[in-house]
């Protein structure tokens, strides 16, 4: 097993995509799910690159990580706007309780 | 050697703040350990040579997306509220767990060669290869302009009047109509 830098990185990758994953699974509160998504894209991001980098190819990884940067903030800002007026007419922002598909 | 080093210690940071943003209680510590994590991703981006990415990942992610957040948490508070999840959590960590082992495991023969030469430049690609991104990217700055104006909007909808608003509104009528029926009799 060769230690590079490029499989530390993936350790870190994996590491950041763990955490996403885990929060994702366990949080209700709507304004930290697109937190969390948030810590996901960054861990998408850096794979992009890293993959780029690995197959000598930068300049691809890098124009799909920027568009992948500009989809996560323009989703960030749509959610938070969404947020924003649940709470202000639903009072709360637990995602079980402003379900409306309760059988 | 040393750079193996610098590596590990940012990933491992930025870990742990990603950890912290995620079990914080309250809301604006976990923007600001996002900001953090946003921060060292973008050091790790810059040193792995990406460095346009690295700079839009810090102008954006650990700039606009934590404005935002705190002016989202300033509109509706700092809502501590922290309900048990729905799925149990040691399911839940044997699942992210058992994901997490699967993609190294996937991705590890990937990167564990050495990294091939032939770069290419990132204007080209984007401009050339990937022209369509570019339009897909203005469509979506134009969607993100409006969510901010939905953001921003305080237009108060029929729907969102107190009953005990309308109940005092009606109460009002009901002694203005009784007052006139007074003076006529």
């Amino acid at each position: 097993m060769t230690l590079n830098p490029l499989n530390i990185i993936l350790f870190g990758v994996v590491l950041l995509l763990a955490v996403g994953f885990y929060g994702l699974l366990i949080t209700r509160n709507l304004i930290k799910i697109v937190l969390v998504l948030q810590i996901l894209v960054k861990a998408v991001v850096l794979a992009l690159v890293l993959a780029g980098k690995a197959s000598g190819n930068l300049g691809l990884g890098q124009s799909i990580a920027a568009t992948v940067i500009v989809a996560d903030t323009i989703v960030a800002v749509v959610a938070l706007a969404l947020a924003v007026q649940v709470r202000r007419r639903a009072g709360t922002l637990d995602i079980a309780r402003i379900s409306t598909l309760q059988g | 050697m040393i750079e193996n080093f610098y590596y590990l210690f940012l990933s491992l940071v930025a870990g742990f703040c990603a950890y912290r943003a995620m079990i914080s209680k309250q809301l604006l510590p976990s923007a600001l350990y996002l900001a953090c994590v946003s921060a060292l991703v973008s050091v790790m981006l810059y040193m792995l040579g990406a460095h346009e990415v690295a700079v839009i990942e810090l102008s954006v992610g650990a700039g606009l997306v934590t404005v935002l957040l705190v002016y989202a948490l300033s509109v509706i508070g700092d809502d501590t509220y922290d309900p048990t999840s729905i799925i149990p959590k040691p399911l839940a960590f044997l699942l992210v767990a058992a994901t997490a082992l699967l993609v190294g495991w996937m991705a590890y023969p990937l990167v564990s060669q050495p990294a091939a030469n032939g770069e290419v430049l990132l204007a080209n690609v984007l401009w050339k290869q990937r022209a369509l991104d570019v339009w897909v990217q203005v469509a979506l700055i134009f969607s993100g302009v409006m969510g901010v104006l939905g953001l921003l909007s305080e237009k108060t909808h029929p729907q969102e009047i107190h009953p005990h608003e309308t109940q005092a509104a009606a109460e009002g009528e009901a002694i203005a109509v009784q007052i006139e029926r007074e003076i006529h009799v």
